[in-house]
């Protein structure tokens, strides 16, 4: 970025012109002529930021070192690690079972679809089956977390953009709903530990289904009301469009995943791609953008809504009766023959891998999460480069990070 | 649909000249193939699987680092030999060593044609003093972080990478902790009541002598 440079009022050394130089003789200690650096940009003009980690728009302890000229992002650096606490190591000393509980704390805000990424790469290395109803219960409470995710991602933005209070306010009123059932249903409102191999830990409470259609069935109509108030917002259209671009074949090159990639126009959903559990049975579709701006991010994740009100009438209406795990499935004393696997799904910010290699052993060999949030933070700097400062801010916050999943 | 490992082998022996490709196997139900390729030709090897027609793999999903220790392996193999006119069976045990390495693990599709996976891997030639293999950083930018997080925690240099610096432990620390043999530090604090554990890390804490 080497825009037109205004001439500087002060002196390189920062005191004011009109001050007497400590030489005396009344000569101006300054030079009109600014200072260049061989790239052409002004030397020492340049105003180093450390965003983060303590602040309240980069969605927990995040930091990033941008370098500004002006209050136009000349560099930008993001820095990891606030958060670190080695899950993998963590996971490579306990158990197959006991890394269910801690997937929770990867993206704590879609504990379900972290614990059915983990089940599905553990029943790929151990070649188990899952019952049908498991796999229906399975899709219900995944949609129903991409559901909440989404919303809070909405009144996150609408939060990083200034409009304080109220968005968030209506997107965690519908997540509450959604946060009761889950609560019913595993005992938990966000630290679910729901998923077991093989299929799930229990059985629907009575009355579960009915209140779920009762909620899916409400959904559309918050959806309405926050799209009027926000679709069309001037602020909202002013802040994002055209800002914090993603051309589609760097999304594509920089492993962008999710809704991000969706909203550069790829059409690449893993629910379609890989068809894993059930969901070649449901009939949905996938929402593209056209600019790959925050807009485009922000409306691809209110369609993508849309669209899991539609698979859950689906699945709400077909789930059948029957076991909800495979009895033939050990817990404990479990041990995969030796070997490796790689399972995948799409969670709510994007595609959620865990990388398994067993030795034979009660422990996997190797246990490794493949971080949706922290790949899609490659490509932030060359998202923000040349718009202002104000807008680092709801460029990063259109990524849709977790912190829990980005330090792991 | 994606053609096999064993195809994709012969097409890159055929259009890279010398490339060291060897298919591991993998005894898992998933049956998840991969392929293992010698570092020299690792750029050429990913610059054709991004660019061939018929497998476009643009996109690397998951990249991570193995940490594989010095094992030995017994084989009994049983033989019969005639001893003093008896025929006798006799075992015989040879035990094989096998040096540690690093493991670079790729697991790459294609967004374009909607395949995948093709597991490619790299190693390094031991543990210690050759940790070297080359960044695919520059055919594939969704490995950058990547690749600085296989670096920070096992010690990979992965050669041209644009910005190899550790990124999830600090500037200035030495160890490698996804390494097998990792050593935690001496982290003991006093505690009031101790257990178990407490006591025994306070013995090595002190030392010998001062634990009467």
């Amino acid at each position: 970025m080497t825009t037109a440079y205004v001439e500087p009022a002060f002196g390189g050394n920062g005191e004011h012109p009109a001050a007497p130089s400590p030489e005396g003789a009344g000569e101006p200690n300054y030079s009109l002529t600014p200072k260049v650096t061989a790239q052409g940009v002004p030397e020492g003009d340049l105003l180093e930021v450390s965003m983060g980690p303590q602040h309240p728009s980069t969605h927990g302890v995040f930091r990033m070192d941008v370098a500004l000229d002006g209050e136009r992002v000349v560099k930008l650096k993001p820095v990891f690690g606030y958060l670190h606490r080695n899950h993998e190591k963590i996971g490579e000393n306990t158990t197959y079972l006991g890394s269910m509980p801690y997937t929770d704390r990867l993206d704590y805000f879609c504990s379900l679809t972290n614990n059915w990424a983990y089940a599905l790469a553990v029943e790929k290395l151990a070649g188990l089956q899952v019952p049908e109803r498991a796999e229906y219960i399975r899709v219900i409470t995944a949609e129903l977390t991409r559901l909440q995710n989404h919303t809070c991602l909405g009144g996150f933005l609408l939060q990083d953009m200034g409009a304080s209070g109220t968005p968030l306010m209506y997107a965690f009123r519908e997540r509450e709903t959604i946060l009761d059932l889950f609560e019913s249903l595993t005992g938990a409102r966000m630290m679910c530990n729901y998923m077991r191999f093989g299929g799930c830990r229990c059985d629907l409470p009575p009355g579960w289904l009915e209140e779920a259609r009762d909620a899916v069935e409400r959904f559309p109509r918050f959806l309405d009301e926050f799209e009027r108030l926000l679709n069309e917002n001037e602020i909202l259209m002013a802040r994002t469009q055209g800002i914090g671009v993603l051309p589609r074949s760097l999304a594509i090159n920089a492993s962008v995943t999710g809704p991000m990639v969706r909203a550069s126009g790829v059409n690449y959903d893993i629910r379609k791609v890989d068809k894993y559990g059930i969901y070649d049975r449901f009939d949905f579709r996938v929402p593209l953008g056209e600019h790959g701006d925050v807009y485009d991010r922000y409306m691809v994740r209110i369609l993508e809504m849309r669209e899991s009100v539609n698979i859950l009438q689906q699945a709400l209406r077909d789930i059948p009766a029957g076991p909800i795990v495979d009895p033939k499935v050990k817990l404990r004393g479990f041990r995969p023959k030796a070997g490796e696997a790689y399972g995948r799904l799409e969670a709510p910010k994007g595609e959620l891998g865990f990388y398994l290699i067993s030795d034979g052993s009660p422990n996997p060999y190797r246990y490794r999460v493949r971080p949706p949030s922290l790949i899609n933070l490659t490509i932030l700097e060359d998202m923000c480069l040349g718009h202002i400062v104000a807008d680092v801010v709801v460029i990063l916050g259109s990524v849709d990070i977790v912190m829990g999943e980005v330090d792991r | 649909m994606l053609e096999s490992l064993e195809q994709i082998k012969s097409r890159l022996e055929s259009a890279i000249p010398g490339v060291g490709a060897e298919i591991i196997a993998n005894s898992a139900p998933s049956a998840q193939v991969s392929l293992l390729v010698d570092n020299r030709h690792a750029l050429a090897v990913a610059k054709f699987l991004r660019d061939d027609r018929a497998l476009r793999l643009d996109y690397a999903s998951n990249v991570t680092a193995v940490d594989w220790l010095d094992s030995v392996t017994k084989e009994t193999v049983k033989t019969k030999k005639l001893i003093d006119g008896v025929e006798r069976e006799i075992e015989q045990t040879t035990e094989k060593t096998r040096a540690g390495f690093l493991e670079v693990v790729y697991h790459l599709y294609s967004m374009e044609l909607k395949h995948g996976p093709v597991i490619l891997r790299l190693r390094t030639v031991n543990r210690s003093d050759q940790t070297h293999v080359p960044s695919l950083t520059p055919v594939w930018r969704g490995a950058e972080f990547q690749e600085r997080e296989a670096y920070d925690l096992y010690g990979i240099v992965f050669d041209g990478h644009p910005d190899l610096r550790r990124i999830l432990m600090w500037d200035g620390y030495a160890d490698f902790p996804m390494r097998k043999d990792y050593v935690e530090p001496d982290d003991y604090e006093y505690e009031p009541t101790p257990h178990d554990e407490v006591v025994e890390k306070a013995a090595r804490h002190y030392g010998t002598e001062a634990k009467e």
